[in-house]
């Protein structure tokens, strides 16, 4: 078998957080040298130096149909690549594509020890997703709670009121009209900006 | 009422027009039908969406439908191509100091010409050891294919001759100022993009190679199409509907806002205003000009799914070594596209149905007038720029003997 000691792994992500945590997590299996390349000037030579055994390249990388042509015609490798496709599960080829990434493996690998590789991947790409998700979910949450904070400050030197008077006041309103708390601020704040200080 | 979902995959691209437009001014929820849009960034996961049940259906170059059924790439899946999106809109842009070289910049030359001046470049620059590189959207495209025919025509080999590569529209440009390529042959509106950062100059357009060149398609798997045959036929309908806003003058202004905004092409509707107008931008610092059929989505049955544009593109991808040719496989990629799909969708609508599935491609030097189920069909010049016409029959010969 071809590379019996260890596989080597090239990852082709734009972002270089992803691939980051992508590496993390196939590192810790230690049977596996890496690469990352996330610039596009210079790509194809370093495939060629490397001569990975795996491509592991995320779905919305604008360079995909450029490299399956390098693969197609083997210019930038010794041997023939193309996509794993696991022709006895659909399923999991459809969990790639949910999570994001595509696998390209070199001819001759046994789907055996691809497998494992493109589930990891798979598993470490929902997890970035997660991750970004939760990040997103932060920011938005830190933008909530400055709107409402200015709308309270609003109110309390609009009608001289006190911040709790303020806080329920917003409150009120959200609930008498089925709104976020966060909604209301931001439709006073932008009713203030339009009015220009009424 | 609630509406079907269809899910579409598309490239952010000018000729993803009806789609977009279907969505976007009321067509496909006329039809019963949610269209919900993905936008991707290569062909290779608009098919994947297709094939792992991500999408039921996409925007693709026409013969990727073809190279999918055939399992070039991929494990074969049978594709089906009941609708074309769209004829022409590319066109081929040279550094600009080889340009120089070509054509008269900034405007449209005798393509023969400039091919007959190519020609030198090319023998130069390989005698050289220096072949010039020329880059095409991806290697199963109508791109690639249109500018091997036209390079054959002229006396190039384009497999000897010249390296073709795939880059991906968006970096052509990029590509081009680094020197990476020398010529891209790309779609709307990506040549625009580099004339106008001034690192190229288009020598031709594609529709001067072939004035009624097939170029994306409605892909669908044909299990899809014949479980869900009725959906099918309302998804057809509404881009029909989609077709004649496209060409309606009045609507260029709303097109091209619509396409521009950020989760369609996201691009300038200044440039995709001037494509949908079939104008086109030659060189930097020049008056854009008007090409008549430039981009060609809709009249003369432009949607229909003429059964000798699949024989044509699978001769194409045979003289590129992409398949060895045989006359069970050029069966199975004619059988891609389905006028008898197009017919029965669009049977109630009144549209125009050409009676005949084949015609002889590039044949019709002045306006023809066609047998049709109703009414009366006027089909246009559809000549290569070479003279030559192309019998789906007779390849068949050729490939039997």
């Amino acid at each position: 078998m071809l590379h019996c000691n260890k596989m080597r792994i090239a990852i082709v992500d734009e972002s270089p957080a992803r691939a980051a945590v992508i590496r993390e997590g196939l590192e810790t299996s230690g049977l596996m040298e890496i690469i990352v390349l996330s610039k596009r000037i210079g790509l194809v030579s370093r495939i060629e130096e490397f001569a990975p055994d795996v491509i592991l390249i995320d779905l919305g990388n604008p360079q995909r149909d450029e490299l399956e042509e390098l693969f197609t015609v083997s210019r930038a490798l010794a041997r023939p690549v193309a996509m794993f496709v696991d022709r006895t599960d659909d399923a999991a080829m459809e969990a790639a594509i949910d999570a994001g990434v595509s696998a390209y493996v070199v001819d001759g690998l046994k789907a055996d020890r691809i497998r494992p590789i493109v589930d990891l991947a798979i598993k470490r790409f929902k997890a970035f997703a997660r991750l970004k998700a939760e990040l997103h979910e932060a920011r938005s949450a830190l933008a909530e709670r400055e709107a409402v904070d200015a709308a309270k400050a609003l109110l309390m030197k609009k009608r001289g009121i006190d911040e709790p008077a303020a806080y329920s006041a917003l409150r009120k309103a959200a609930m008498d009209s089925g709104r976020k708390i966060a909604d209301v601020a931001d439709a006073l704040l932008t009713a203030e900006k339009l009015m220009g200080g009424l | 009422m609630s509406l079907d979902v269809v899910r579409l995959g598309f490239l952010p691209l000018v000729d993803a027009a009806l789609p977009i437009l279907a969505r976007e001014l009321g067509y496909a929820e006329q039809e019963g039908i949610d269209l919900a849009l993905i936008r991707d960034m290569s062909w290779a996961t608009v098919q994947d969406r297709l094939l792992y049940g991500h999408s039921d259906a996409a925007h693709m170059v026409a013969p990727l439908a073809i190279a999918t059924t055939l399992g070039l790439g991929r494990p074969a899946v049978s594709l089906s191509v009941p609708f074309v999106l769209g004829l022409n809109g590319n066109a081929i842009t040279l550094r600009s100091e080889l340009a120089e070289k070509v054509t008269d910049v900034g405007r449209p030359s005798n393509i023969r010409q400039v091919g007959a001046r190519l020609k030198q470049l090319v023998t130069e620059a390989k005698s050289a050891a220096q072949k010039l590189r020329l880059g095409v959207v991806h290697r199963y495209s109508s791109h690639n294919y249109m500018l091997r025919y036209w390079l054959t025509g002229c006396g190039i080999d384009p497999n000897a001759d010249v390296d073709i590569v795939t880059v991906a529209p968006p970096f052509t440009a990029d590509a081009l100022a680094a020197g990476e390529v020398d010529g891209i042959c790309v779609g709307a509106p990506w040549n625009s993009v580099a004339v106008e950062r001034g690192v190229g100059v288009v020598i031709a357009t594609t529709s001067q190679i072939w004035l009624r060149g097939v170029e994306k398609a409605l892909a669908v798997k044909t299990a899809w199409m014949e479980s869900e045959a009725e959906l099918a036929h309302r998804l057809i309908r509404a881009l029909y509907q989609a077709g004649i806003a496209f060409v309606d003058s009045e609507r260029v202004e709303q097109i091209g806002d619509i396409l521009s905004r950020s989760e369609y092409l996201d691009g300038s509707s200044a440039a995709i205003k001037r494509v949908v107008q079939d104008r086109v931008l030659f060189a930097k610092g020049t008056e854009p000009v008007h090409i008549p059929d430039f981009m060609f989505q809709h009249r003369e049955a432009a949607n229909f799914p003429w059964v000798s544009q699949a024989a044509w593109l699978y001769a194409q991808m045979a003289a590129a070594g992409h398949v060895e040719a045989n006359a069970a496989d050029y069966t199975t990629a004619q059988r891609v596209f389905r006028p008898d799909i197009y017919r029965a969708a669009l049977g109630s609508l009144g549209a125009l149905l050409p009676g005949a599935s084949a015609k002889l491609e590039g044949s019709i030097a002045d306006p023809l007038a066609v047998g049709t189920t109703q009414g009366r069909l006027i089909l246009g010049s559809d000549s290569f720029f070479d003279g030559q016409s192309f019998d789906p029959d007779a390849y068949r010969m050729l490939l039997s003997a």
